[in-house]
């Protein structure tokens, strides 16, 4: 049986002026379990905690209540000052006779009264507590970087600049994202390549940082702290040690008829290929659906051409497995596909493209060399119509959604990006731009915007379009309606760029599973609180950096990334971490292995193993709710989810809080 | 102790530690008053209330009981709070066809800087609960005490 001290704290005159100290003390040593009980004038000083300290070593005290202020102020230093005693930190409660008592009620018999109910309380759930440790593990010091877009790099970067070895895994060939596709970026116009490429370089040349890129990660295990994780990396069918990147292979290899991603499938790239002329690795791979000599066994001539002997068509996946202390979702974004937005035409004219499309046939890197032109005819175009929000801001509730019901966030600024270069490059097209509002929150955003609007003279037309229609003879005709006018509008354009909403990256939510990382019902990683803890995700050790967590510009993407950055080397600096010991646990007595409680734990903290339990007597083989103590936060939820009562938590235990309800219903 | 003339009902609420009972530090911080009756018990997240505890609080004498968490989208573990209100509805609904009216019991969301809201529902929810008397529905006649 726990033996219980009570320690009445006056809070200077704070309690003392509205409870009677002295009756408190008084009346809670008939409490059961309690055989010390006193006050004194400030418990939180050293005095107060000299007294716990000598009350332990007279009284032999195994629990100690104080009735103080709120536990938020004080219960760490209480459960310090019973640790330095040699008493279990968690044998230790707090009654809040402060905030909940003395500062509320004036009336100093009705206080002293509930001050001496909210210490039985405390007294009640003290002797049904059990002495807990808080676990401690170590950290790998090591961090995993998914997604290889300037979130992922700007990660990485500012991680292993803090000197801790970070792993990049990148899915495509190369890293960049989508930033790589970009000509010139709001607000400044600066060149996307020029502020990317020196960063692409230095995440290569960095010594802590690995990039794999082709690679995929295939399986998570463990928690904070230590990840266990395999990384799947694709053949690339060409030896990265041994290629110079000299690039003969893909001019010499006779199937040409893949769409390039990286220029999206506006030109056409060979089957051995290397995405853009900077891509890192600058290693081309191959495109096995495509290529000859694996379709058709006949070929082989980049084998024979390559100077460096790189190309090894034996290559085969190869899985490796690493740990890390943290591990941040980088994953970024795509355009939405515009399949069910065939008002726009987008499927039947080659002149009615994306706005990433309209990027790369600016980019002087791109399909046309930068020169602007149709894709149907390579003609310049004259008129060009903007049409923005395809399928964002979707209203809900009408039959099936088409689109997204967010805002993009960043279509808006790039439209009045495209149509101001439009304007620079041909000053007499003329550039509508359709738009349902034009939202410009950010640093010299609206500023952008109005002078696409004024000094540009882009035409804004606040309005939706209606319908798009290929005439044919290489005109496009655009119905649309002019709200703040009212009227129809009929415009003969030369293209049309429609500038689709973004969407998370589809392999997001195999990965948020793998991660056991929460997505919200649009399928962007979830943070761990909407407000206060922006790039960390619930599960712990888990970050988010970049567009995976929801539409972000550039600047905001980098922002973010260095934030997350900085969470992990919080994290990685720490040589253990200390747990919380109140987690849920399950008795596999009474576990029926219903599964009930897995389905609740927003951790995915629970797991299920077939053992062998003993109940009264009979051994039994069972499957049976375990649950995994790093990950578990101890929210209690599958505590009331079980059906059978197996599951509890430590620390505020089914019967601890009845015996609380208990003593104040009393 | 001064004679009370005027019915006082026992109130049991639960807070959730991350945001309703840090509310009520607030109002206690901010010397906003509620009835004495009103006892708070701690819980890491209002989805650790069981209605076991809501039960057995009316088998044992409360009057009422209400439960108190973060505002919705706010749950310090994202989603407990769902599942306390979806909980709550079901019990809520059972207890007043056992005759515990709805009045009874109430599902609250207070946030950390909300004190103001924490003392104004407590005074509201006494004086509910004060208008429809002594509850003795469900109350488990082998836990009286002397004096109720
Ligand atoms: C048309 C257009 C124009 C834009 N113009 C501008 C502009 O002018 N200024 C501006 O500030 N912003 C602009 N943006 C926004 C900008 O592109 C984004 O803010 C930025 O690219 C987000 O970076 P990210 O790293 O989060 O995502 P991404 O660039 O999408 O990078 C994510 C990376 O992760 C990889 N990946 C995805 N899933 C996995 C996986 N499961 N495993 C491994 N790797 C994976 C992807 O292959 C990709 O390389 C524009 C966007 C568009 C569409
Ligand atoms: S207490 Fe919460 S976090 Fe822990 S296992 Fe139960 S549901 Fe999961
Ligand atoms: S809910 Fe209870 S009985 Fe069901 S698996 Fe979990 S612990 Fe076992
Ligand atoms: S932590 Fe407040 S309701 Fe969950």
């Amino acid at each position: 049986m726990t033996k219980i001290g009570v320690f009445v704290c006056w809070c200077g005159s704070n309690i003392a002026a509205t409870v009677d100290v002295d009756a408190v003390s008084e009346a809670i040593k008939a409490a059961p379990g309690v055989v010390f009980a006193t006050n004194y004038q400030y418990m939180c000083s050293e005095g107060g905690q000299a007294a716990i300290r000598s009350a332990v070593a007279e009284h032999g005290l195994t629990g100690v209540v104080v009735c103080s202020c709120s536990p938020r102020m004080h219960e760490a230093t209480f459960r310090k000052a019973a640790a330095g005693a040699g008493v279990n930190p968690y044998m230790v409660e707090i009654a809040n006779i402060r905030e909940q008592c003395s500062w509320i009620h004036k009336d100093k018999a009705e206080a002293t009264a509930k001050a001496i109910a909210l210490a039985r309380a405390a007294v009640a759930k003290l002797n049904l507590d059990r002495p807990l440790t808080a676990p401690e593990t170590p950290v790998t010091k090591r961090a995993l970087v998914i997604g290889g877009g300037i979130a992922g790099i700007q990660t990485a970067l500012d991680v292993a600049d803090a000197g801790y070895e970070v792993d990049v895994v990148e899915k495509s060939p190369t890293i960049g994202g989508k930033m790589a596709m970009l000509d010139k970026t709001f607000p400044t116009l600066d060149c996307a390549a020029c502020i990317l490429t020196p960063k692409m370089v230095d995440a290569a040349a960095h010594e802590k940082i690995t990039l794999y890129t082709y690679s995929e990660v295939e399986k998570v295990s463990g928690f904070v702290g230590n990840f266990t994780v395999d990384i799947k990396k694709r053949a690339r069918s060409v030896s990265v040690d041994r290629c110079t990147g000299c690039g003969v292979c893909s001019e010499k290899c006779p199937s040409k008829r893949a769409k390039s991603e990286f220029d999206q499938g506006l030109r056409e790239r060979s089957a051995i290929y290397i995405p853009f002329a900077q891509a890192i690795p600058n290693v081309p791979v191959i495109d096995r659906d495509t290529c000859l000599k694996f379709q058709t066994g006949k070929c082989g001539l980049c084998e024979k051409v390559c100077p460096s002997h790189a190309v090894d068509y034996s290559q085969e996946d190869e899985v490796i497995t690493k740990q890390y202390g943290a591990i941040v979702a980088a994953t970024g974004f795509k355009p939405i596909g515009l399949e069910r937005f065939d008002e726009y035409a987008y499927s039947r004219s080659p002149d009615v493209v994306t706005s990433l499309e309209f990027e790369r046939l600016c980019n002087a890197a791109g399909p046309t060399k930068g020169h602007l032109v149709r894709p149907s005819d390579g003609k310049e175009p004259k008129t060009v119509v903007f049409v923005q929000c395809v399928g964002s801001r979707e209203a809900s509730g009408i039959g099936a959604m088409k689109g997204k019901p967010y805002c993009s966030k960043i279509c808006c600024m790039y439209t009045a990006k495209h149509a101001m270069l439009l304007r620079e490059k041909y000053p007499d097209s003329e550039a509508y731009v359709f738009y349902i509002d034009v939202r410009t929150p950010g640093k010299n955003f609206d500023e952008f915007y109005r002078r696409a609007a004024e000094e540009y003279g882009v035409h804004y037309i606040k309005g939706m379009v209606g319908k798009v229609c290929d005439e044919g003879n290489g005109r496009l005709t655009v119905r649309a309606s002019d709200l703040i006018e009212n009227r129809q509008l009929l415009i003969d354009a030369d293209m049309v760029v429609l500038a689709a909403a973004v969407e998370p990256d589809p392999s997001a939510r195999a990965l948020a599973t793998l991660l056991t990382a929460s997505m919200d019902t649009n399928d962007f990683f979830t943070e761990a609180h909407p407000k206060l803890r922006p790039v960390e995700s619930p599960t712990a050790g888990v970050f988010l950096s970049g567009m995976c967590q929801g539409p972000k510009d550039i600047p905001d993407t980098v922002a973010q990334a260095g934030a997350a950055a900085a969470k992990v080397i919080g994290l990685l600096s720490k040589d253990r971490l200390v747990g919380n010991p109140c987690v849920a646990s399950c008795d596999e007595t009474l576990c029926n292995g219903c599964s009930a409680c897995e389905r609740v734990c927003p951790y995915g903290a629970i797991s299920y193993e077939t053992k062998t339990v003993v109940d009264r007597g009979a051994k039994d083989e069972r499957r049976v709710a375990s649950v995994n103590e790093a990950l578990c936060q101890g929210c209690g939820a599958c505590t009331v989810t079980c059906p059978s009562g197996a599951m509890d938590l430590r620390g505020f235990t089914g019967r601890q809080i009845m015996a609380e309800v208990d003593a104040i219903c009393r | 102790m001064p004679v009370e003339s005027a019915f006082q009902p026992k109130i049991a609420a639960f807070c959730c530690n991350w945001c309703s009972y840090a509310g009520a530090d607030l109002a206690g911080s901010s010397r906003l008053s509620y009835p004495a009756d009103v006892k708070i018990i701690r819980v890491p997240c209002s989805c650790r209330v069981n209605p076991l505890f809501i039960l057995r609080a009316f088998q044992r004498g409360a009057d009422g009981v209400i439960i108190c968490g973060c505002h919705p989208g706010d749950c310090h573990y994202t989603s407990g709070n769902y599942f306390a209100r979806r909980r709550a509805a079901l019990l809520f609904s059972m207890l007043d066809y056992l005759g515990v009216e709805s009045g009874r019991t109430r599902v609250e969301w207070v946030s950390a800087a909300e004190g103001q809201k924490f003392a104004a529902t407590m005074n509201d929810f006494a004086k509910t609960v004060a208008s429809l008397g002594k509850c003795r529905r469900i109350g488990d006649l082998r836990c009286r005490t002397s004096e109720s």
